[in-house]
């Protein structure tokens, strides 16, 4: 295992996990509790939008975040995969 | 056919389904009856997490309950599925990673220290122990008023049912009736709340519905709801009545909490590797959220019908469901100025007609007059939800005794077949306790609920994300972290559930944070302790490094 490629592989996952993280606090935190009632001025067909955000649209943000979390971290596998390969031939290369 | 009739074979057919699969799943080997032999296929896992998951509670109590607090239940809705993400992004893949079969064995292989084993086979006990006893109760419940039994026999016949495929099936026979047992009270859920949706607002999509017109003219169902609720000095639906930074900790807790449950946590073992803990996340929530955008249509829709229904209406005149939840207690009419109508209204002075939250599942398919199997499906429905959470959580106490404190402490000399009998008999034994606690619930079960997330989120959600990414964190901070929180949550939740209840009023909590709320608080004193104390004792022997190293790590389990 090389470590190059393993602290890249790291460092793009905790990159990855902080940005899904602020978008979770912001919509369910921020817009579904804190800021609930700004929101509730604007409306849309029988809801008020930080009224909608509580109750329905953070539930489907949730359901957003783990979706482009699964896809994110497939492709970042796969790219470590290949990384740590090029890696271990480059280690060999050299041993000769 | 009659209510009774169809009941009877809705939880037949239910019932015989779960005693099929249990006989077809037996479980030969401990890696069968902790972790279902690790290859579950990722859809499988998330129906079942799902249904582990959604409890008695869930299904029956969560929909009333919004109901009542309008916009503030949002905390149970945004609580019990944003903990999901934490658990997706922060736990479950890791600890599949990890690869063994407990919470437990993580925190003391990753604390390098039976003590820290102990603490967490401590605090997974009591989180599911007070959890199951409500399940048990909940299925008592739920068979002594639909099928006219008492609740000891109701009772016997959920611990019967659970008992058959739990210990002979283990894990592997739990998570395949859990799966029928979704498949079971999602739809029970659905039926009555999309029939119910097209009949007020002529929507068939209840989450549709929601922001709809009504069809009798009186405008968006929201707004009429505010309108009744204003008229009759009910809090506005669509208004917050509690205090910002109370919700902002209720809802945190739950969040965490529901990240930090060991029979949810457990559920992740279950798959064949990291990629599809993943996708199980991914589809665990999916199968959740079907449940939970929809309670709060639901909500809505039965407030207004039972509104509708009620009020200053004829008592003489109530139709049949009146009389009927009269008996149950779960409504009750005091006509205090002898008009004989029904006053329902905010002043408590003036009010005639209490409701039950739990009704508002159980009766809204009667007040809206459907047909008869769809008020027959919730009694399915409610009991699949229970049975499947209870399965869970006995499992999580039968590991927790079989395989973390006998095989892994106190008696790591015993063969694989012997750790197998024990775990069937931990499991035997946890279902009586359970089954007697449903049998004489001590007053307070509903009440001690808030612990188990409260103490799920300041002891083992702290000490899991620290032990994934803190590679330095080390055994004295992560033990001294659980502690603290455990006992810090537990003595609030204590003073104020049990032993001061006249002083549970926001004046006296500690920044105005609810019991309910405390959780939070917790995992920010585990996390100060964890912290502060790590910095002053020696780091994680080197071994312990390389194994965090490992499990941030893809790769094979």
């Amino acid at each position: 295992m090389s470590n190059t490629s393993a602290n890249s592989y790291w460092k793009a996952n905790i990159k990855l996990v902080l940005t899904l993280l602020c978008v979770w606090f912001l919509i369910s935190f921020a817009c579904g509790i804190l800021f609930v009632d700004v929101l509730d001025n604007i409306r849309f067909g029988g809801f008020k939008l930080g009224f909608w955000i509580a109750q329905q649209g953070s539930i489907l943000t949730f359901i957003a975040l783990i979706l482009i979390y699964i896809r994110a971290m497939d492709k970042l596998d796969s790219q470590y995969k290949q990384a740590s390969s090029n890696d271990a031939q480059d280690t060999e290369g050299e041993a000769q | 056919m009659s209510v009774q009739m169809w009941t009877y074979v809705f939880v037949f057919l239910s019932f015989s389904l779960y005693i099929g699969i249990a006989i077809w799943s037996r479980a030969e080997s401990t890696k069968e009856f902790y972790v279902a032999g690790g290859g579950v296929h990722p859809v499988a896992n998330g129906m079942a997490t799902a249904a582990d998951w959604m409890s008695a509670a869930s299904f029956i109590s969560m929909t009333g309950l919004i109901s009542f607090l309008g916009r503030d239940g949002t905390f149970y809705l945004m609580g019990w599925t944003g903990g999901y993400v934490l658990l997706a992004l922060l736990l479950a893949p890791y600890l599949r990673k990890f690869g063994k079969f407990t919470v437990p064995d993580f925190i003391g292989d990753r604390y390098y220290s039976q003590t820290a084993r102990l603490v967490a086979v401590f605090s997974a006990i009591v989180i599911s122990f007070i959890y199951v006893c409500g399940q048990m109760q909940g299925a008592g419940i739920v068979f002594s008023r639909f099928l006219e039994v008492d609740v000891t026999t109701g009772v016997i016949i959920g611990m019967a049912i659970v008992f058959f495929y739990a210990v002979l099936g283990g894990m592997k026979g739990i998570t395949y009736t859990q799966v029928a047992q979704y498949c079971v009270l999602i739809f029970a859920f659905m039926v009555p709340a999309i029939f119910i949706s097209i009949m007020m607002t002529g929507q068939a999509i209840p989450q549709i519905g929601f922001g709809s017109e009504l069809l009798d003219g009186s405008g968006y169902l929201l707004d009429r709801l505010d309108g009744l609720s204003q008229e009759l000095g009910f809090a506005t639906y669509t208004e917050g009545q509690r205090s910002t930074q109370d919700v902002f900790f209720i809802t945190a807790a739950l969040m965490f909490g529901t990240a930090g449950l060991p029979h949810v946590i457990i559920r992740f073992f279950t798959v064949p590797n990291v990629r599809d803990a993943r996708r199980s996340a991914g589809y665990a929530i999916i199968f959740i959220a079907i449940l939970y955008s929809t309670a709060p249509t639901v909500a809505a829709f039965a407030r207004a019908n039972l509104i509708n229904s009620v009020s200053n209406a004829e008592y003489s005149a109530m139709p049949d469901w009146f009389g009927k939840w009269e008996t149950t207690n779960l409504i009750s009419f005091d006509d205090k100025n002898n008009d004989g109508k029904i006053q329902y209204v905010g002043d408590a002075e003036r009010n005639e007609l209490t409701v039950s939250a739990d009704i508002m599942v159980m009766a809204n398919p009667e007040i809206a007059g459907l047909p008869n199997w769809v008020i027959a499906l919730v009694t399915a429905g409610a009991l699949a939800a229970a049975l499947s959470t209870a399965a869970g959580l006995l499992l999580v106490i039968s590991t927790s005794v079989a395989h973390d404190m006998l095989k892994r402490t106190f008696m790591p000399s015993i063969s694989e077949k012997q750790e197998l009998l024990y775990a069937r008999l931990s499991i035997f034994v946890a279902v009586l306790i359970a089954g007697y606690v449903g049998m004489n619930p001590p007053a307070y079960v509903a009440q001690v609920v808030a612990f188990a997330f409260g103490l799920a989120a300041a002891s083992f959600f702290p000490a899991i994300v620290l032990g994934i990414f803190q590679k330095k964190m080390n055994k004295q901070g992560a033990i001294s972290g659980m502690a603290a929180g455990f006992i810090f949550t537990a003595s609030y939740i204590i003073y104020f559930k049990l032993i001061n209840p006249a002083a549970s009023t926001a004046d006296n909590w500690l920044f105005g944070i609810s019991p309910e709320g405390i959780g939070t608080l917790g995992t920010l004193i585990n996390l100060g302790f964890a912290y502060t104390i790590a910095r002053f004792t020696p780091d994680p022997p080197d071994d312990v490094q390389e194994l965090v190293e490992n499990i941030r790590l893809p790769g094979e389990s």
